[in-house]
């Protein structure tokens, strides 16, 4: 099922809000883990998320980048298979596995045919906590992983990237790229792979969805077979990250056409009372196709092809950042068209228009995100790390709808402040003071 | 494994549909727009999608760019829309809307409420045959182009890599000229031009209208009649009738250096035969010899050979897509390992592709690869707007429903020989396009 029954008004001009409504269930284990449930047989697979908190941000001090070579290595060789072997097994029950990572979560997403189910997480239980980390394989992982800090050493974006993460958060984890340096990752052993594993993926910090064509019964009992074995515990969580941007402009030389700039200042977490203003504020400001960005940069001065401005909560800091590219001859432009925007909306707001159109994107998109059992078990497993509880989904246009248009100007001026604006740009900007 | 991030997207048609999602059916109107709807009742969500056989490669000489160009410039507002007006009602009412331009087709489409599927209609059928285009929004927009081949294409020593490749690789047909266009050619294109283009190509009977999700075909054609039915054809519009490829008797070979090169890599490409009507057995077996020898980075020939085995690359893959109008392109590429030279990995791909016609695949892996056919419908059927994407390029792609709906069959029908006897017509070197790309640094002599 993707039972998101949303009722739709009738169209009332253009702004019918809308509402989704998910049948979650929560589902708790013999074993006493707990997961999230949309139940749907039209289709015979299930799609499984699992998260584990913390992410690359717990690597070790001095092992950066053994959390993510680690997460490389899941399936590449398990229990009595080796990494060939195990890609053969997957490949003959067209199960899908995928294991990634980032800075505050490590990310396994499964898709199991009904009819191979049983075979199928036996194969990913392996994977979890039967993980060889054989010579070969690590050899060969680290390999791709030193090819990807070396590509990343060439790619403006990466460039940005790293710049702004460096000024914004020093020598916390969040300052640095989670796949390491080449010392580091040199350095890393087998052993550390291990570490790295025990550090991350323990039950204290474990978030499971599956939406498709499994009953709670049958999920309950699958959990227990894949997760049982797992450590209880992991390391303790990282510190907060302190900000340490100030405005201003950096550049870094790098040939080119085009400058890429990479923006921003402090933001506000998800649990703060005026995250949705700040959210319709982004909106009006550099989400939509419509936005005044967009508006300004793009379709009356043709700066650049496209710009966006984005809330950034991560779990230990939270930042509002923004990214455009731009020819060279037209990048101070562009940025001083964006601090412009910036600052016009601290001083003035939104209007009531602006607002209105924002609330009926948001309240209308929102059940358009519900369309495929990956997708939604990627929702629900993201609401649960969040903390928001189960009926969130049927609250949340509400909350959208709530924000007036005094909170929208209070924020904006409590919130936006574009001498505070860090601009990373790489490329050869022409005219541009640093 | 970082394949996936290593590598650098060839796209892999083994991707298959199922046989009836959910309710696949076509009707047509009496002024020639085709249409496609594909029912899916799980979500109350609809993709209104327009398709035009009109791309790249159907642009007169010298004006590269103008198919791309005139899909930017519509969003630029009609006699009754102005600029932006489609794209923020489709937003005001929580929908997203977006387009794209290939060699054979660009297409229109809107995600929203599928109770708002009447509005999304009226507004792309106002804009089939009314657009307006003012002197002040052409050439801002013309700006944005070229920043978009700045970003995408400038910028990215790959990107012109493969743009001076295809030109090699075609040496007649006009695949060889990039989407976006030469960028001299973009600077001088007009807004007669644009219009030029937008008052022939952008007709019902040169258009195919797939619409997917909460809906039910009665309705669609009910709205299709009312909205698309009243607008008239483009007279005189005959088929597609591309110049065709002389033979091509000597190979290619390319090298490409800039600083900016990320990862070197070695890559060929050899021109192959696209999917036709009724004619899918060549292009099938093509399909599943791209899954065998690079689909899967652990499982696959290359990446046994090459990842695994000799640990002379770090990624390797095999690509082809049939879904062409004309003929195509089968790619190969590896990137190799730190201190393996690009002259080195070659010579490991081309040792590795003639064991391959040598001996014939592995059994077990050839059966593997068919029970995916099978998932693949399965897993398929999750995403409708895929699916609406399949068929309407198909459809101008010089498919038919039909031959969507029997492509599994056509995927499954392949025997270990007919996939032998593709490579071995494929693997030419005379057909063959062969390029580096490198840093100035590393070693650039050719063997």
């Amino acid at each position: 099922m993707i039972r998101v029954i949303a009722a739709f008004a009738l169209m009332v001009g253009l702004a019918a809000p809308a509402r989704a409504v998910v049948e979650i269930a929560e589902v708790t284990s013999p074993g006493g883990l707990t997961a999230w449930l949309v139940e749907n047989h039209e289709i015979p697979f299930v799609a499984l998320e699992i998260r584990f908190a913390g992410g690359a941000s717990l690597d070790a001090p001095g092992k950066r980048g053994a959390i993510h070579l680690m997460t490389g290595l899941l399936e590449e060789g398990a229990g009595i298979l080796d990494a060939q072997g195990f890609a053969e097994e997957a490949e003959a029950l067209a199960a899908e596995f995928r294991f990634d990572v980032g800075d505050d979560l490590l990310s396994v997403s499964a898709r199991m045919l009904t009819e191979n189910r049983d075979a199928s997480v036996a194969l990913l239980r392996a994977a979890l906590i039967e993980t060889r980390f054989d010579a070969d394989a690590l050899e060969r992982v680290r390999g791709q992983v030193l090819s990807i800090i070396d590509a990343d050493s060439r790619d403006p974006e990466a460039i940005a990237t790293e710049t702004f993460a460096r000024a914004a958060w020093g020598e916390h984890p969040y300052g640095s790229a989670l796949h390491g340096t080449r010392e580091s990752v040199v350095a890393l052993t087998q052993a550390d792979m291990f570490e790295a594993r025990a550090r991350v993926m323990a039950r204290d910090r474990i978030r499971i969805a599956a939406v498709g064509d499994i009953t709670p019964e049958a999920l309950g009992a699958l959990l227990d077979t894949l997760l049982a074995g797992l450590p209880e515990a992991g390391a303790p969580m990282p510190p907060r990250a302190d900000l340490g941007l100030t405005g201003g402009v950096s550049v870094v030389d790098f040939a080119g056409p085009q400058s890429i700039v990479l923006f921003g200042q402090v933001g506000l977490p998800i649990t703060d009372p005026d995250y949705f203003a700040a959210y319709l504020i982004d909106q009006i400001m550099g989400s939509g196709i419509g936005s005044r960005l967009m508006t300004e940069v793009r379709e009356k001065r043709g700066l650049s092809y496209g710009i966006s401005s984005f809330l950034v909560p991560r779990d230990r800091s939270e930042t509002w950042q923004g990214y455009f590219a731009s020819a060279n001859e037209k990048v101070a432009e562009a940025i001083a068209v964006t601090r412009e925007e910036w600052g016009r909306m601290a001083r003035e707001g939104a209007s009531e228009a602006e607002l209105t159109a924002a609330k009926t994107y948001l309240t209308g998109a929102y059940p358009l995100r519900f369309d495929g059992n990956g997708r939604i078990a990627s929702i629900l497993v993201g609401m649960q790390h969040q903390g928001l509880p189960r009926d969130y989904i049927n609250t949340r246009n509400a909350r959208v709808e709530a924000v007036t248009l005094d909170d929208i100007r209070r924020v904006a001026e409590r919130l936006l402040n574009a001498d505070a604006l860090r601009f990373v740009v790489v490329g050869q900007p022409v005219g541009l003071a640093q | 494994m970082f394949g996936a991030r290593i590598w650098l997207g060839l796209s892999l048609a083994m991707a298959a549909l199922p046989a009836a999602a959910g309710g696949v059916s076509q009707f047509s109107l009496e002024n020639g727009l085709q249409a496609v709807v594909i029912e899916d009742h799980r979500a109350p969500v609809v993709v209104h999608m327009v398709w035009y056989r009109a791309g790249a490669a159907d642009e007169p000489r010298g004006t590269s760019g103008v198919a791309h160009f005139l899909e930017h410039l519509m969003f630029k507002g009609t006699d009754d829309l102005g600029p932006g007006e489609l794209s923020a009602t489709v937003e005001a009412n929580g929908g997203s809307d977006n387009a794209f331009t290939s060699q054979d087709y660009t297409a229109y489409f809107q995600r929203i409420a599928a109770d708002r599927l009447e509005l999304v209609m009226r507004m792309e059928a106002d804009r089939m045959r009314d657009l307006v285009l003012s002197e002040a929004d052409w050439a801002t927009e013309l700006q944005v182009i070229i920043e978009e081949r700045n970003q995408r294409t400038d910028s990215n020593p790959g990107a012109l890599l493969g743009e001076q490749m295809r030109a090699a690789q075609y040496l007649n047909h006009p695949y060889g000229t990039p989407i976006i266009g030469w960028r001299h050619e973009m600077e001088a294109l007009t807004r007669e031009d644009a219009l030029e283009w937008y008052r022939r190509y952008y007709a019902p009977n040169n258009a195919v209208l797939v619409v997917a999700g909460d809906v039910t075909p009665a309705e669609v054609e009910r709205l299709a009649r009312l909205y698309y039915g009243p607008l008239a054809p483009t007279e005189g519009l005959a088929p597609r009738q591309r110049v065709t490829e002389p033979p091509h008797l000597a190979e290619r070979r390319l090298t490409f250096a800039d600083p900016r090169v990320q990862r070197p890599y070695v890559t060929r490409s050899y021109l192959a035969p696209e999917r036709d009507a009724g004619d899918q057995t060549q292009a099938a077996a093509l399909t599943v010899l791209a899954e065998l020898l690079g689909g899967n980075p652990a499982t696959s020939v290359l990446g046994r050979a090459l990842v695994f085995g000799s640990g002379k690359a770090i990624a390797a893959s095999a690509g082809y897509d049939g879904m062409s109008l004309d003929a195509t392109t089968f790619s190969l590429r590896v990137i190799p390992a730190a201190d393996v030279s690009l002259a080195e990995a070659e010579a490991e791909l081309d040792e590795t592709l003639a064991a391959f016609l040598r001996d014939g695949p592995d059994p077990a892996q050839f059966a593997r690869i068919r029970s995916l056919i099978g998932a693949n419908e399965i897993y398929e059927r999750d995403n409708v707007q895929s699916l609406a994407r399949r068929y309407g390029e198909a459809l101008t792609s010089g498919l038919t429903v039909a031959d969507v709906e029997s492509w599994p069959d056509a995927l499954r029908a392949v025997t270990e020989a007919d996939v032998m006897a593709a490579a071995q017509a494929v693997f030419q070197r005379k057909n063959a396009v062969t390029a580096w790309l490198m840093r100035p640094e590393s070693e650039g002599v050719l063997p």
